[in-house]
């Protein structure tokens, strides 16, 4: 039967395809490779960390890595994983479409992103930034390496991001099948509009700064130069008016992933559809008041302090709206405990702990003794990058056989589920004791009292790794030797599932008719 | 107890009047937290086994239930309320470490690629050792050179950025004599890792007796900084080293005398007085943590911020009664000098009142048709020699 992998086969035929399908799996490639990149650099981080001397890197190649390493993974995996790549595979087929609404768009964004990465590489390999991912000035201004390429790169990037987002919320208002209501959406949709709603808003303001920055360090305009008027500290408070809703462009599609496989995998409908999809927007709006929160010890008024102290929990009520929500789904299911769900317990795991310590930074004065320290690098890897990378595991596993028409091994799964999630932890968990002690983050040289809990975080660090190429290697065996993907392996309502695996070019053999809710699980499954 | 949880923890050891309250909100915060998220994650272990499937069939339903609003509401009722009484007892603790006492003793801080610089009001200098004495509140009044530092002593639980061309001031108590390491918190380059130091507390009279110039070894063994910057030899040879421990300045002379000298030349003293008198700009005499009106009706403290912020953009907070006649020291002044000149205002300022009086009256001044707005260096010295007898005792 023809689908849409096979009805074309010619390299020009996926170069030039508008198939949101292929856009969406071109994404999913070009994400895993900059994720490889990226777990390379931190894993030589971590190598140098072995010991409180030099190890393996100079101290400048150090600074360079951990730059490139913030980079690479914020821009070119967290970002984009989820959204542009299952966004675009999955939002069409949930809601009954042939496409996005911008088909061109589409693919435009993927060309914007592959030149993006391209100036980013280019600038890893000619004298890399040292800025640290936050390109703070002065310090950005003046430094003698070359952070023009990768903030190019970064500036570059973010139209992609702008794109998806506009493709996204127009494909919502306009292309729901007939008698879709927006209540009726799969809750994968939700999470994505509040993600796009902040990359339309967020990302353009990233795009000022950075700009700015640039002219700064290439061309000496001295716009954060106090000895010429400038204010540093306008440049932390407009980043991260970008850089704190960003983590949830990050963070709100994997919490859509969770929804999905949490429903499908508990065969339950889930306990508050509405808490899911309105606390959504609650993040979204209250991303966008908390940005102070990075900068409690930067030289902010203690009354902006407090508010931003405030604001910032309120994040964390919402989130265990959603949390709350996802345990209460299982109670009183049939719950399948698959891969899929391995991780979506991985990803509770972090997320519960990982924002449980978020709550902790908020109260203002405990953040002045973690600020810059590796507790802040221990809470935000588990929450942000945890809690996406597990959800993008999870999703990865999840709708395998309907992206490829292969079952992955199941036991393989599983088993590389528990790496990660161990490797993780053992990566993580000892950083939050170091930041504890004292340690500042971005130090290539630490006191010796710091070793033998970094020395634990490195050997995490490699259980991480064996983890992710264990998945890496039994999923692409699996192209080949996995068993052919039924049309609804998991028994699923929700509707990606009511279209043969793989789906054909159009999405659907017919135009659909949903009469069923996507979570109807009270109801028994129809053959489709 | 306190003990045992901070080496569970791992936190080091409290060495300020504030470290051992931010510990207990620290462990109060951290022991709820961590229990309701073991809590709910293992409500969800559990669920996934209680209710695991026994049939994978097609046809298999499960009984469609939803959340009761008074269990969710309930629930998020008390996260609300737990969490406003975490940022309650955390921002009370915020605003006592960053607001400092009004008597505290002050030391101006430098932060440079890659070490810390202290002037004491007396008049020594060190590099990379702050010393103080323990028991008593200290005031550091701070900015940096070039990029932006961040002054963190994990044992005191404080810490602060330092951005160049503001001022900031962060304080602490030191509970007991000893040696605490001072990190650098904000990346800031190459040797950023090697931007340590050390806060030497001393009993009171010991601190007294170095600063009347007997060595610091006799008080404390001092420890050598990380080997870190002689690595860094990739960038050419004029790195800086680091240099632990004193470096001795010129003889000792105190800040306000510098403060007087720096004011003369500069061209302060042709419009405020060290007196009293209003003139041109107003007098620096009690103007130190004073109200002050400005022209736009706004009442604030001139503490060290503002002070600072006129000398850089006099035009942006003009002081009540004043004509916008001052030129802009933006780059005119070296850090330490603008440390200086604070220092100056602070000591021809009566103690603070506690609490603070309220705002004298303010007249304008008669400006003397013609007067100039710059001094010549000669006048300037009769100056300085008259104000400094009117303003001694």
């Amino acid at each position: 039967m023809k689908n849409y992998l096979n009805a074309e086969t010619t390299i020009w035929s996926w170069l030039s395809t508008k198939d949101h399908k292929r856009i969406g799996v071109m994404f999913l490639v070009s994400v895993t490779l900059f994720l490889l990149v990226g777990g390379i650099f931190a894993l030589i981080l971590r190598l140098e960390h072995l010991t409180p001397g030099p190890t393996i890197v100079s101290p400048n190649m150090y600074n360079q890595l951990f730059t490139l390493h913030g980079v690479v993974m914020v821009w070119l995996f967290l970002i984009p994983a989820i959204p542009a790549g299952f966004g675009n595979f999955f939002l069409p087929i949930m809601l009954g479409a042939k496409d996005v609404a911008f088909p061109r768009l589409n693919l435009a964004s993927l060309y914007i992103f592959w030149v993006g990465a391209l100036v980013m590489i280019y600038g890893i390999l000619d004298r890399a930034a040292d800025t640290g991912w936050t390109f703070y000035p002065p310090y950005t201004s003046v430094t003698y390496t070359k952070a023009t390429p990768v903030l190019l790169g970064v500036f570059i990037l973010g139209w992609s991001t702008i794109i998806t987002g506009v493709n996204f919320i127009t494909t919502i208002h306009t292309l729901r099948a007939k008698g879709m209501r927006f209540m009726d959406m799969p809750l994968f949709a939700w999470a994505l509009y509040g993600a796009s709603i902040i990359q339309l808003i967020g990302t353009p303001v990233l795009g000022l700064i950075l700009l700015m920055i640039v002219m700064d360090h290439g061309f000496d305009w001295g716009l954060f130069d106090p000895a010429r008027g400038g204010d540093p500290l306008i440049f932390q408070h407009i980043f991260w008016f970008y850089s704190h809703p960003a983590v949830y462009i990050m963070i709100l599609p994997p919490m859509g992933v969770v929804s999905e496989v949490v429903a499908t995998m508990a065969h339950k409908n889930p306990l508050s559809y509405k808490a899911i999809a309105y606390s959504t927007f609650g993040i979204a709006f209250v991303g966008f008041l908390t940005w102070g929160h990075h900068m409690f010890t930067s030289g902010m008024s203690e009354f902006n302090a407090g508010i931003f102290g405030i604001l910032s929990m309120s994040v964390a009520v919402f989130s265990a709206i959603k949390v709350f929500t996802w345990t209460g789904t299982l109670y009183k299911g049939s719950v399948w405990i698959r891969t899929p769900l391995v991780y979506v317990f991985s990803f509770l795991f972090l997320f519960i702990f990982g924002g449980m310590t978020g709550v902790a930074v908020a109260a203002t004065s405990l953040d002045v003794h973690w600020h810059d320290t590796y507790f802040v690098v221990a809470h935000f890897h588990f929450i942000m990058v945890g809690a996406s990378l597990t959800a993008f595991l999870a999703a990865l596993h999840y709708w395998w056989p309907k992206i490829t028409g292969r079952m992955y091994f199941e036991g393989w799964g599983v088993a590389g589920a528990i790496l990660v999630l161990l490797g993780f932890v053992g990566t993580f968990f000892p950083l939050f004791l170091v930041g504890n002690g004292g340690m500042p983050r971005r130090y290539y040289h630490y006191s010796e009292q710091f070793q033998a809990l970094n020395v634990l975080a490195t050997a995490g660090s490699w259980v991480l790794a064996l983890g992710l190429l264990l998945i890496l290697v039994t999923l692409i065996w699996s192209l080949y030797a996995g068993e052919k993907a039924p049309p609804n392996p998991w028994h699923s309502r929700s509707y990606e599932w009511m279209t043969p695996s793989p789906p054909p070019k159009e999405n659907f053999p017919e135009t659909p008719h949903f009469v069923r809710g996507p979570y109807d699980y009270h109801l028994p499954l129809e053959p489709p | 107890m306190n003990d045992f949880l901070r080496r569970l923890l791992y936190l080091p050891e409290q060495a300020s009047t504030i470290a051992r309250d931010v510990d207990t909100l620290h462990y109060f915060v951290i022991g709820i937290t961590m229990v309701g998220a073991a809590g709910v994650f293992a409500a969800a272990l559990w669920w996934s086994i209680r209710y695991r499937a026994r049939s994978f069939d097609a046809r298999s339903i499960t009984p469609r239930v939803q959340a009761g609003l008074a269990v969710e509401g309930g629930l998020l009722a008390f996260l609300v309320v737990l969490f406003i009484v975490f940022w309650v007892i955390g921002f009370g603790q915020y605003l006592r470490m960053r607001i400092p006492p009004r008597d505290a003793m002050v030391i101006y801080v430098t932060g440079k690629q890659w070490m810390w610089k202290f002037a004491y009001p007396e008049g020594k200098q060190t590099i990379s050792t702050l010393v103080v004495p323990a028991n008593r509140d200290v005031q550091l009044v701070m900015t940096s050179r070039d990029v932006i530092h961040s002054f963190y002593v994990p044992a005191f639980r404080v810490k602060q950025d330092v951005l160049p061309g503001r001022y900031y001031t962060m304080w602490f108590r030191a509970t007991r004599p000893g040696t605490y390491r001072i990190f650098c918190a904000e990346y800031c380059g190459l040797s950023h890792s090697a931007m340590w130091g050390d806060v030497v507390a001393l009993e009171a009279d010991a601190y007294q007796r170095w600063l009347e110039g007997e060595p610091l070894e006799n008080f404390v063994q001092l420890q050598p900084g990380p080997p870190m910057a002689r690595v860094a030899t990739d960038l050419g040879p004029d790195l800086p080293d680091y240099p632990p421990g004193i470096a001795e300045a010129s003889p000792p002379r105190s800040m306000a005398d510098w403060g007087r000298e720096v004011a003369a030349l500069k061209g302060c003293l042709a419009c405020h007085t060290l007196d009293g008198q209003p003139h041109i700009g107003p007098t620096w005499r009690n103007l130190w943590y004073r109200e002050t009106t400005l022209a736009d009706g706004r009442v604030l403290i001139a503490d060290e911020a503002y002070l600072t912020r006129s000398m850089m953009d006099p035009m942006l907070e003009l002081v009540q009664g004043y004509a916008p006649v001052m030129p802009t020291y933006q780059g005119l002044l070296e850090p330490a000098e603008v440390g200086a000149i604070l220092e100056l205002i602070r000591t021809i300022s009566e103690p603070l009142p506690t609490p603070a009086r309220p705002p004298e009256p303010l007249v304008r001044p008669p400006l003397a048709p013609g007067s100039p707005d710059r001094v010549d260096p000669a006048r300037a010295l009769d100056f300085i020699r008259e104000t400094s007898e009117r303003v001694a005792p």
